[in-house]
């Protein structure tokens, strides 16, 4: 490469080439960011030109912005249950589909249909979120008219006459969420694991087998630990996901930009896009996006330093 | 792919039936009919999520046939009226207009980006120069960063250049934020590529620009396959640029929705005039192309999607 490289009219070439991508992207992407810090030490309203510096005070305030403290708190939940039970369940069924087949003796085989199975699981997959809130916006519907609350009636376990208002249920509206957020990512996920199970070589599956180990024990002891970088990854972009949840309670749940009932499924992204949108407070907004980074930042070195393992090599 | 037509005999297995040895018989008797037990379990699991994944979209869809009172009535009715006219409301609704703005926007916003970003992943992984690493790390390190951080100083941004509510501005908002994975990933791409016949076609006197053009790219095309579906899929679904810099400025500006934006103003449009069928109409035909799209190329997405995460 190298005597190629230093061929005619190489750097005017690279300069050509790099031009208008690093343009846009200092434009657009870095340039906002750098400005995000800086305008978060303002009160800047967005509206007027003039703006003073106010120092830490949009910090201090956001310390005590009980709203926020609770989409914080909301936002961690979801981080600890949304990547939890998405892994389990595409754990579960990727084993099922690689595993799970009439196995006889030693061979180990996927169920008859895997292929169909990750074809129906991955299609949410390609669905947008709004398209989810929509769907489940009516799934939760609280009439007769929902379908969860239609089959529950169906099955004698909800009184027909007081239908479970999904949604404006302080105590049900984050859980409703997260199960969108779940039904949205197993499929994806059991194929990311399937993937990673089947560059697994057989004959380890053989070999345990034949020392008489059980399919549990074949999951814990050989599968698990092979497939260790995928659920750490899969963890780190799940977290990603759940300190997000902006399109999903934006739309779903009641309220500007949602968070209804009463705050109860607040997050940090739609108090950020209210306060910026709504509420004319630029400058606030911008601390609570600097709050967000440093979030996910100590929260993505966390994941990777828990789930750290030895790598295994096959 | 599937593992369903391979099975593979335990080398015991053979020996033990050979030898007759009893205990092992039974050993593997025992094994099978174990096996036989999971199968059904497993298929009984995977079956109900199954049902779970394809229940609800059926559900809405046959929504869009039921009239507003049967579907506020009832959730487990079957729909009375066999009419198309809520398909034909929702689009001129202003599903069909939406339809065309993502269509628009997505017609350029993606050649580009994968334009852009092959062009500046090709330099970075094959031409060593100072400040290359810089530059590389500046431009995955957008990745790692919630798109939140950056919202107020972008709505500034384009509203200074006069690009709110534009398709121009859309589309290189869009192109810029897809730039950190397409980077990322075709720099990968580009770094596996053979040398030879870069040094073949130098030989030859073709220029650096022409060499890119003619040979680079060309073979590069399962990378920039993968990474085009995974900008196709990520900008069709993208709300949250579009829902800060798409919107009519003044009372006479046109709305610019995006299809995501058009669908949650259908929401709250159709909550007020109590017309469900048309939401449940709007958000099928909005399935439908994502439907068959993914029908019709299912492996190469999840292979992309995949590897993409992987990577």
């Amino acid at each position: 490469m190298s005597h190629v490289a230093k061929s005619r009219g190489r750097g005017g070439f690279i300069a050509g080439f790099l031009f208008v991508p690093l343009a846009l992207y200092l434009t657009f992407v870095i340039w906002p960011y750098v400005q995000t810090f800086g305008y978060s030490f303002t009160n800047w309203s967005g509206q007027s030109p003039t703006f003073d510096f106010v120092g830490l005070e949009n910090y201090q305030a956001l310390m005590e912005d009980e709203v926020f403290l609770s989409a914080i708190w909301h936002n961690l939940l979801l981080l600890v249950f949304v990547p939890v039970i998405t892994i389990l369940l595409a754990l579960f069924f990727a084993f099922m589909v690689n595993a799970g087949g009439r196995g006889g003796a030693g061979g180990v085989q996927g169920v008859r249909g895997s292929g169909f199975y990750k074809i129906v699981y991955f299609f949410p997959q390609v669905l947008s979120l709004t398209i989810l809130a929509v769907l489940f916006g009516a799934v939760y519907r609280s009439d007769e008219g929902g379908l969860l609350n239609g089959v529950l009636i169906k099955l004698g376990l909800v009184d027909p006459q007081k239908p479970i208002e999904w949604l404006n249920e302080p105590k049900f509206v984050l859980w409703c969420l997260l199960l969108v957020v779940v039904w949205h990512g197993v499929g994806f996920y059991l194929v990311l694991f399937s993937a990673a199970m089947q560059s697994v070589p057989k004959d380890i599956y053989e070999a345990a087998l034949l020392d008489g180990a059980g399919r549990g024990q074949t999951f814990f002891k050989v599968t698990l630990p092979l497939l260790w970088d995928s659920v750490q990854t899969s963890a780190v972009y799940l977290g990603i996901v759940a300190m997000d949840m902006f399109v999903l309670v934006s739309t779903m749940t009641s309220g500007q930009f949602g968070g209804g009932p009463d705050h109860h499924s607040e997050v940090m992204a739609t108090v950020l896009m209210r306060n910026f949108l709504y509420l004319g407070q630029s400058g606030y907004a911008c601390a609570m996006g600097v709050v967000m980074l440093v979030l996910t930042m100590i929260l993505s070195i966390i994941t990777l330093r828990a789930t750290r393992r030895d790598r295994i090599e096959y | 792919m599937t593992t369903e037509s391979t099975v593979i005999k335990a080398p015991g297995e053979a020996a033990a039936e050979r030898s007759g040895d009893s205990g092992r018989t039974d050993e593997r008797d025992k094994r099978r009919s174990e096996g036989m037990a999971l199968n059904v379990f497993s298929h009984g699991f995977l079956a109900v999520w199954a049902i779970l994944i394809v229940l609800p979209l059926i559900w809405l869809a046959l929504g869009a046939f039921k009239t507003d009172a049967q579907i506020g009535g009832s959730a487990l009715s079957w729909p009375s009226n066999w009419h198309f006219d809520a398909f034909g409301r929702a689009w001129s609704k202003g599903i069909g207009d939406y339809f065309a703005n993502t269509l628009i926007v997505m017609v350029f916003s993606v050649p580009l980006t994968m334009l852009f970003g092959s062009m500046a992943a090709y330099v970075l992984a094959r031409y060593p120069f100072t400040g290359n690493r810089i530059i590389y790390y500046f431009f995955v390190s957008g990745a790692m960063f919630p798109v939140f951080l950056a919202l107020v100083p972008l709505f500034f941004m384009v509203k200074r250049l006069d690009m709110l509510n534009s398709y121009q501005g859309l589309i290189l908002v869009y192109v810029a934020y897809s730039m950190p994975f397409t980077v990322f990933f075709m720099h990968s791409f580009f770094r596996t590529l053979p040398t030879a016949v870069h040094e073949a076609a130098v030989i030859d006197g073709a220029s650096h620009t022409r060499i890119f053009f003619q040979v680079m790219l060309p073979m590069a095309k399962p990378g920039l396959i993968s990474v085009g579906i995974f900008n196709v899929l990520g900008q069709w679904n993208q709300y949250i640029l579009p829902a800060v810099l798409m919107q009519p400025q003044s009372s006479s500006d046109p709305e610019r929705y995006m299809l995501t934006q058009g669908l949650v103003q259908l929401q709250y449009q159709m909550g007020y005039e109590t017309d469900l069928p048309v939401l449940f109409a709007g958000v099928t035909i909005a399935m439908i192309p994502m439907l068959v799209v993914y029908l019709s190329f299912q492996r190469q997405i999840q292979a992309g999607l995949t590897s993409a995460t992987l990577k």
